[in-house]
């Protein structure tokens, strides 16, 4: 293994034994809260797309918004400022501060003060800063970096904290308990707010019409920082305004639920400052409040930072729709096992995190843990602002491939077939051409298969292509699926329907049993089947973030099918990845008209065969049985398309009794498990999918799964093998 | 509002364990007496015939707010659906009251209870344009999971309770 994957590997590990128990627990608790909290809702999917549109006009609209809010913001008696960049943001905070003669500022949280790191800008002119939000003082008392964006210190197990305290403050009675832990900081930070002169929020949303913030809190402390001190600071990049206090409803119903699983968070504060709300001088303890001589004074710092160039960048223009939810940290299985401190970077964590950081901080920031997003997709339908946030994901892993000219480019350049320039790593530029290693691992098979798997070949794989020793690798058929069908005459007579199985380059060299199935299937049920010579969906490439290419595949795919389908003929895919491309990504890449056509006549192959039976093909023409039991795994991508329940539905018609599991992804997502510098992530992932296969209940139970790379997953995990399951229900010849 | 909105609106405080009593404005004291520990600050209640018993401090100083046991305040609407309170920061103080104390009482008439947050924001709306400056949406006590478990009253009230005013 290289040194870079080494160190990467190492990095994982080390995060994986220390943080991965307590990060896993809560973000899974926080997923499953999305879960069952959205179901509270009556039209989800309406409220989500209504607060997309809303962020889609709002940032269409900024300029105009901006200067909205600045006169109404001065209507109001405040100040606005618009910085720049970090620097000029935290001068401007400074000299707030200075003016004030302030001594102590308090903080709620606010994932853009970390951004611009402005309590180092104000430690430095002697100003005391402390954060209030409990997680946050957490880190601040630790001296340790957020691993989440919403729960700052999920990383830290109660006893690290309880060791923490006791170490810091000396307690006479040392602390052990939740609940001694938050007294002790309600009491300690009580008293620090009681003798601020400075309260800095951040705001999750400002609205243009009368210049109201809304603070979303469990605590209140955000309350007590915004309502104590004189002086009010609240700090938000430039794309947190939205047009009205009306707007604001969709995201109060949305935000709790899609973080942390709360139908509503404690409080949401909607403060339009300078409030009325007299202050609490406890500097004056004994003088009734409403006595007190309050005059207050506001001032929002918006940070520009890279923002304005993101709104004017089309592709990382979306992830300026983000509202800093969570959901697709908590929904994602690498994060789930690592947290933030390895998939994050400067500030921003988890799946999101990648377009923030390529817009704020760089793309060598974004670089060092964008692979960690498969492209699973889990968080696309979490999405309360439905952000592609995979496709973020692979534009910006296209930008550093481009970036990135330190490998070694002749050893390969002219031996791939992409259209890709010389930056692409080895590692990417292999698996990404893996169309055409497999079309050589067929030919030359079993010999290529021998080769590939002897202890040198495994070696230099290791050490070139960094493509892990441990894993086994696919076994190439020398007969294709391809040259299996044209082998051989259509059984059907009398068609019921007429179909193309797509060969999808897996099922086509490496899996052909479940090809093979799949025609026998179909042609059970009266459709007549055609597995034409298409090129690859370009799934592969579009992994390792090469877009241009998988745009070269998009353009052959469909010129390859669009006259099948003129025909009349449905396209059957096997591989959900594949599915999926036809359904999302290549919106990217065809025309309009023809991403439809492509997408509406393509069907999951258990999805069609439910479909035929629905109506009224006969089940008895497939293989029944009498309450087999079998585990089910659905694919990642299939879920997100809504297509679980068809495989699940066959099976049970068919008399199967199924057991689904329930976990993300299964950690293998394609070429990711393959790569030595993610092995043992992937490993630890598909643990939990071990796990679940494992129970008294589902142990002896045959296992099923739908994608090629959860087969290779469960073939690792476990000792009984596994099959697609179009295998158990095709007639045997 | 109707019926079914306040059998809504009692669900959702039960649920998130907030305790609620329906009052008429006389038996508003003695809920009052009922709910809170000494000491206890509060500020006038804006309803018709209800008024804040002797032994409530309603001009409180910031020693009182540290050291309150409840704070007693209206609340401009609820919302059925969450058990949500709407308490709107006032020149008296609404916003400190409601805030410091280990309970938080929030006084409610009953037809200002509305079904949903879609109408919570129609209020909202009409509030913030016409001059008022600021409302907590606030459901249940202030929490925290941060120190590795829930716990309540991280930094606000440790308890709500809702007096419903029927009229």
């Amino acid at each position: 293994m290289s040194k870079a994957r080494e160190a990467k590997a190492a990095k994982i590990r080390q995060l994986m034994e220390t943080e991965g128990d307590a990060v896993g627990t809560s973000t899974r608790g926080f997923n499953q809260g999305r879960y069952d909290s959205v179901q509270t809702l009556d039209d989800y999917e309406g409220l989500k797309a209504e607060a997309r549109e809303i962020k889609e006009d709002a940032i269409e609209r900024l300029p105009e918004l901006l200067g909205r809010l600045r006169e109404t913001i001065e209507e109001n008696g405040g100040t606005m400022y618009i910085a720049d960049d970090a620097a000029d943001a935290n001068r401007y905070i400074r000299e707030v501060c200075e003016d004030e003669e302030a001594e102590r500022v308090v903080k709620s949280k606010s994932m853009t003060s970390e951004e611009i790191e402005v309590n180092d800008e104000l430690e430095a002119a002697d100003v005391d800063v402390v954060e209030t939000d409990l997680g946050e003082w957490v880190l601040q008392v630790a001296d340790e970096t957020p691993s989440h964006i919403v729960a700052p210190a999920i990383h830290k197990s109660r006893e690290a904290i309880a060791d923490l305290f006791n170490e810091t403050f000396e307690p006479a009675e040392p602390l052990e308990t939740a609940e001694e832990l938050t007294m002790f900081a309600r009491e300690q930070l009580g008293e620090l707010i009681e003798g601020a002169d400075v309260g800095m929020t951040g705001a999750n949303f400002i609205t243009a019409d009368t210049g109201t913030m809304a603070l979303v809190t469990s605590e209140g402390n955000a309350r007590k920082t915004a309502v104590v001190p004189d002086t009010h600071v609240a700090v938000a990049g430039v794309e947190k305004v939205v047009p009205t206090v009306e707007d604001l409803q969709p995201f109060i119903e949305l935000i709790g639920k899609s973080g942390t699983g709360q139908d509503i968070t404690s409080y949401i504060s909607l403060l339009t400052p300078p409030v009325e709300s007299p202050t609490v001088d406890f500097d004056d303890p004994d003088t009734p409040i409403t006595e007190t001589e309050t005059d207050r004074d506001f001032h929002l710092v918006l940070i520009d930072n890279g923002r304005l160039d993101m709104r004017d960048d089309e592709q990382l223009r979306e992830t300026l729709y983000c509202i800093r939810c969570s959901a697709c940290s908590n929904v994602c299985a690498n994060f789930q096992h690592v947290g933030g401190h390895a998939f994050g970077g400067e500030t921003y964590s988890g799946g999101i995190g990648t377009g923030w950081e390529a817009g704020v901080e760089g793309l060598d920031s974004a670089a060092e843990f964008n692979d960690l997003c498969t492209g699973c997709s889990r968080c696309t339908t979490a999405c309360p602002v439905n952000i592609d946030i995979p496709w973020i994901n692979t534009v910006v892993r296209d930008r550093v491939n481009r970036g990135d000219v330190s490998e070694v480019d002749w050893l390969v350049e002219g031996l791939t077939p992409d259209e890709e320039p010389g930056g692409v790593s080895l590692q990417k530029r292999f698996f990404g051409n893996f169309e055409t290693a497999a079309k050589v691992g067929s030919l030359f098979a079993p010999v290529s298969n021998w080769a590939a798997q002897s202890s040198v070949s495994r070696d230099l794989m290791e050490r070139f292509l960094g493509i892990d020793a441990r894993r086994e690798l696919p076994s190439f058929q020398r007969e294709t699926l391809k040259d299996w069908f044209d082998a051989r005459d259509s059984r059907v007579q009398d068609a019921t329907r007429t179909a193309v199985l797509y060969p999808d380059v897996y099922t086509n060299h490496v899996q052909v049993e479940r090809g093979k199935a799949a025609v026998r299937a179909l042609e059970a049920l009266g459709v007549d089947v055609v597995v034409p010579d298409v090129r690859s969906s370009g799934r592969a490439p579009l992994s390792q973030g090469m877009i241009a290419t998988a745009e070269d595949h998009a353009h052959d795919v469909y010129a390859g099918l669009a006259e099948y389908i003129d025909e009349g003929r449905d396209i059957v895919v096997i591989e959900p990845s594949d599915l999926a491309m036809f359904d999302s990504e290549y919106e990217k890449f065809l025309p309009e008209k023809s991403f439809q056509r492509l997408s509406e006549n393509s069907y999951e192959v258990m999805e069609y065969i439910f479909g035929l039976l629905e109506n009224g093909a006969p089940a008895d023409a497939l293989q029944t049985v009498d309450g087999a039991e079998v585990a089910y795994h659905s694919h990642c991508q299939q879920r997100t398309l809504g297509l679980e329940g068809h495989t699940e539905a066959v099976l049970s018609d068919l008399g199967y009794d199924v057991a689904t599991s329930d976990v993300e992804c299964c950690g293998m997502a394609g070429s990711f498990g393959y790569k030595s510098e993610y092995y043992e992530l992937s490993m630890d992932v598909g643990s939990e999918l071990r796990e679940q296969f494992q129970t008294d209940e589902t142990r002896d139970r045959t296992v099923v799964a739908s994608g090629t790379s959860c087969l290779e997953q469960l073939d690792s995990l476990l000792r009984r093998p596994s099959r697609h399951p179009v295998e158990l229900v095709a007639p045997r010849r | 509002m109707s019926t079914g909105t306040v059998a809504t609106f009692e669900d959702s405080l039960e649920r998130l364990e907030v305790g609620w009593t329906h009052a008429s404005p006389g038996e508003v004291a003695t809920v009052l007496r009922e709910v809170c520990d000494d000491p206890a600050v509060g500020v006038e209640l804006p309803y018709d015939g209800v008024e804040l018993p002797s032994w409530v401090n309603t001009d409180p100083t910031p020693a009182d707010l540290r050291d309150a046991n409840a704070g007693i305040t209206a609340a401009g609407i609820g919302i059925a659906d969450y058990g949500s309170v709407v308490v709107q920061g006032t020149p008296d103080g609404v916003e400190p009251v409601s805030l410091f104390g280990d309970l938080h009482v929030a006084v409610l008439r009953e037809s200002d209870i509305v079904s949903g947050m879609p109408e919570a924001f129609e209020w909202l709306g009409e509030e913030f344009r016409t001059g008022h400056d600021s409302a907590i949406i606030a459901t249940g006590p202030s929490a925290t999971a941060d120190m590795g478990a829930l716990v309540k009253g991280a930094h606000g009230p440790k308890d709500v309770h809702v007096v419903i005013l029927d009229e």
